[in-house]
């Protein structure tokens, strides 16, 4: 054992393990809560402009979408087999399914990059540049705020959510991981998941709802 | 001829294990932490204060000839912004609550020590930020940001006062997080939830507020900035965005923030109501679930603030009741505190003198509440001065009396000193004096129409403006004294026992101060909180 796993205010390191994930199940609630406000607004914001809404919407990339969605599913798969692979043991496995989470989550990333680009090439980043065709366009830029601060503040998420694969990467090949002792693997996978979450109600709420209305 | 008493060296304890400058400024220990937030938010008090005089010596007269309106605009939201998110907010908590809940409950530290030094330092970074922002110009939106003014229009600092706000936030989640976990999991044998002190119970109800308000007035102050650094936002009129909708989200926070500032008043209160009537506390229970209750309600109050911005009248309606029925949970608490002084053995120590003056002057802001929560009331002194007084009752009258009513009743414990008691009742004494003349005059003021955030008024309220001037120098005063009796006891006055005041409680069963790790040994809790009765008995026996 690398390093002394048990903190000198816990008794037992199953205190210590009940501590860690309650601090992280509290942390996400928070998170919640952060989102929640965003949502809310966005909501109201539907409702009261739906038509432009969805105009604004049929301008997303469903395909890529739908690719950033099986890409993030997968990895929250793997997150879950390397929790696993921490829990019995198998260092090998653990390293390979870290790893292939925070490629997967790359790869996300930089697909939403690539949509990113084709917005500000189409003219739909809100701003002195926004450009949007027909009498809805004052409201469809509303639009394009929520969904620019919505999946950048989740891919501001999947960014630390990288950075902390790639210290538990680091943690794991100095073997500091045993049956006995995988908190931060687990707590982390929390996050991830969380993360993962958040997507699967930005991608209906975002790119499905309403798109067989309007024009 | 002279002889040598053999002095064995002093116990080692918290404070005096190291002296390096790195040794505070890195430690994960609870109690120095909570000394590091005593130092910064006293720092942050005269500051605030500060504000505070020059606002009270502009309405000396009806004319505005000390500040212009626009300094004067940013006067008040100086005053603001540091007395609530850089003292109110983390008073009580971060300072008592830090020391305290881990000595109270028998553990060692916090659940996550460095996430607490973490939240100190973001706490600095937060108020470096709005230091920032108040010396480089300051902000005039008022402390509550309302859009479009505070993103459109106005030419001050917003967006380095809102980057504190956003930062200092999380802070308090951090703090509340942590007290959250540590509550859960970090208790002693045998003190089960019914056995905890309700200090520790209203830190459980504050923390959540904590952790599910703070992070709505982060993304609110979020959206804010971003609106105002690129032009677009979503509370733009322009664009088809919403004002009111700011209101909503700032206040979803904003109201529960009144219960983070007044709920772990009323955990000292609980406390020192019950040490010095020599009591249990009476309805123990009912105190510990009115802490929980007014978490809950206090979620579901915001629109009371709305009731003239357009909000709908059915709305309105719901929150006028909802509103009407947090005083239910309040009025428990004050209920029980005085049952609790009924057949007590009553000592007026200083301590005890807060906790008084908490209960009368919170009771009186708590019941100009159910006058604003009236809907046809509201209309009439909505903005004026009698919110400010109202408000100021609470905060000041409420959540102040009980910060330093806590103060003294753990300084011993604290820095292993007794504080001068004769000076420490005088001083209790002015603040009680001061803070009505104060802010009395103003529920008048407001009630005959004077609207707060002005400079000038008409003539005929100078009398009573005069008065409150006149009270807030005395108040000044009263907090002057305490400042300097508590720097001088630390090296002057009597060295205190580990339970001077005979209390009950697990902080009080550990040497004054205690040592690094608080407890020799973990301690066993056999009793319920609070056995007074039985205390008495044994000293009878004896």
């Amino acid at each position: 054992m690398s390093e002394q796993a048990l903190a000198h205010h816990f008794d037992t390191i199953e205190e210590q393990k009940e501590a860690s994930s309650l601090g992280m199940w509290v942390f996400l609630v928070t998170e919640v809560m952060f989102f929640g406000g965003v949502f809310t607004a966005y909501a109201i914001y539907r409702h009261d402009y739906f038509n432009a809404f969805a105009a604004a919407s049929h301008h997303l990339d469903i395909a890529l979408g739908g690719i950033n969605t099986a890409v993030l599913l997968t990895s929250s798969l793997t997150m879950v087999l390397a929790v696993n692979a921490a829990a019995s043991g198998s260092r090998k496995a653990l390293l390979g399914f870290l790893a292939l989470t925070a490629v997967l989550g790359c790869v996300f990333l930089g697909i939403k990059a690539i949509e990113y680009g084709h917005k500000f090439e189409d003219g739909l980043f809100p701003g002195p540049g926004f450009r949007f065709e027909g009498p809805l366009a004052r409201n469809a830029e509303l639009f394009y705020i929520f969904y620019f601060s919505m999946t950048g503040l989740h891919a501001l998420h999947m960014v630390i959510g990288v950075g902390l694969l790639a210290w538990l990467l680091a943690l794991s090949r100095r073997g500091t991981f045993r049956p006995g002792y995988y908190t931060p693997v687990e707590v982390v996978g929390l996050y991830w998941h969380f993360v993962d979450v958040i997507w699967i109600f930005l991608f209906p709420i975002l790119y499905l709802v309403g798109r067989h209305h309007g024009p | 001829m002279t002889t040598r008493l053999e002095l064995s060296p002093p116990p080692q304890h918290y404070l005096n294990w190291s002296y390096t400058a790195r040794s505070w400024l890195l430690s994960t220990d609870h109690k120095r932490i909570g000394i590091l937030y005593l130092l910064s938010i006293t720092f942050f008090f005269f500051i605030g204060g500060a504000f505070a005089v020059l606002i009270r010596l502009e309405l000396m007269t009806p004319a505005g000839d000390l500040v212009h309106s626009e300094t004067y605009n940013r006067l008040f939201t100086a005053h603001g912004v540091i007395m609530i998110f850089f003292f109110l907010i983390p008073s009580i908590p971060a300072v008592l609550g830090n020391f305290l809940i881990p000595l109270m409950i028998g553990a060692r530290d916090l659940a996550f020590p460095k996430l607490n030094l973490l939240s100190w330092y973001i706490f600095l970074a937060g108020a470096a930020f709005t230091m920032a922002a108040v010396f480089s110009g300051g902000v005039d939106t008022g402390w509550t940001f309302y859009a479009p003014y505070s993103s459109v229009y106005s030419n001050s600092a917003v967006m380095l006062t809102g980057i504190g706000v956003f930062i200092t936030g999380f802070s308090s989640i951090l703090t509340g997080l942590n007290f959250i976990v540590t509550i859960h999991t970090l208790r002693a044998p045998g003190l089960t939830w019914f056995r905890l002190p309700l200090f520790v119970w209203a830190h459980y109800a504050t923390s959540l507020i904590m952790v599910l308000g703070t992070p709505v007035l982060a993304i609110t102050v979020a959206l804010l900035a971003l609106e105002r650094l690129f032009g677009v936002g979503v509370f733009d009129p322009r664009i088809g965005g919403d004002p009111i909708l700011f209101q909503h989200l700032f206040w979803f926070y904003s109201h529960p923030a009144v219960y983070i500032m007044i709920l772990p008043g009323m955990g000292v209160v609980s406390e020192i109501v019950a040490c010095f009537s020599r009591k249990r506390v009476f309805g123990y229970s009912a105190i510990a679930l009115a802490s929980l209750a007014i978490a809950v309600l206090g979620f579901l109050v915001w629109g009371h603030h709305m009731f003239v911005s357009g909000q709908s009248a059915y709305a309105s309606n719901i929150f006028s009741i909802l509103s009407f029925l947090v005083a239910i949970p309040s009025a428990i608490k004050v209920f029980n505190w005085t049952a609790t002084f009924y057949r007590g053995s009553i000592a007026y120590d200083t301590p005890m003198l807060y906790a008084f003056g908490f209960i009368g002057l919170f009771t009186m802001g708590g019941l100009t509440g159910l006058f604003l929560a009236t809907l046809a009331v509201d209309v009439h002194v909505h903005d004026t001065y009698f919110i400010v007084a109202h408000f100021h009752y609470i905060m000041v009258g409420g959540m102040v009396m009980a910060y330093m009513g806590g103060l003294h009743f753990w300084w011993p414990k604290i820095t292993g000193r007794m504080y001068p008691e004769g000076w420490a009742k005088f001083a209790a004494l002015v603040i009680f004096i001061g803070f009505n003349l104060t802010f009395f005059p103003q529920f008048v003021l407001g009630y005959l129409g004077m609207p707060r955030r002005y400079h000038v008024y008409p003539d005929e309220f100078q009398v009573l403006n005069v008065m409150s001037s006149a009270g807030a120098s005395i108040l000044g005063v009263g907090y002057l004294i305490p400042m300097i009796y508590f720097v001088w006891s630390i090296r002057h006055a009597p060295v205190a026992s580990s339970n001077p005041w005979r209390a009950a409680g697990l902080e009080w069963q550990t040497p004054s101060p205690p040592p690094a790790d608080n407890f020799p040994e973990t301690p066993v809790v056999e009793t319920e909180a609070y056995p007074y009765s039985e205390m008495e008995v044994e000293v009878v026996d004896v």
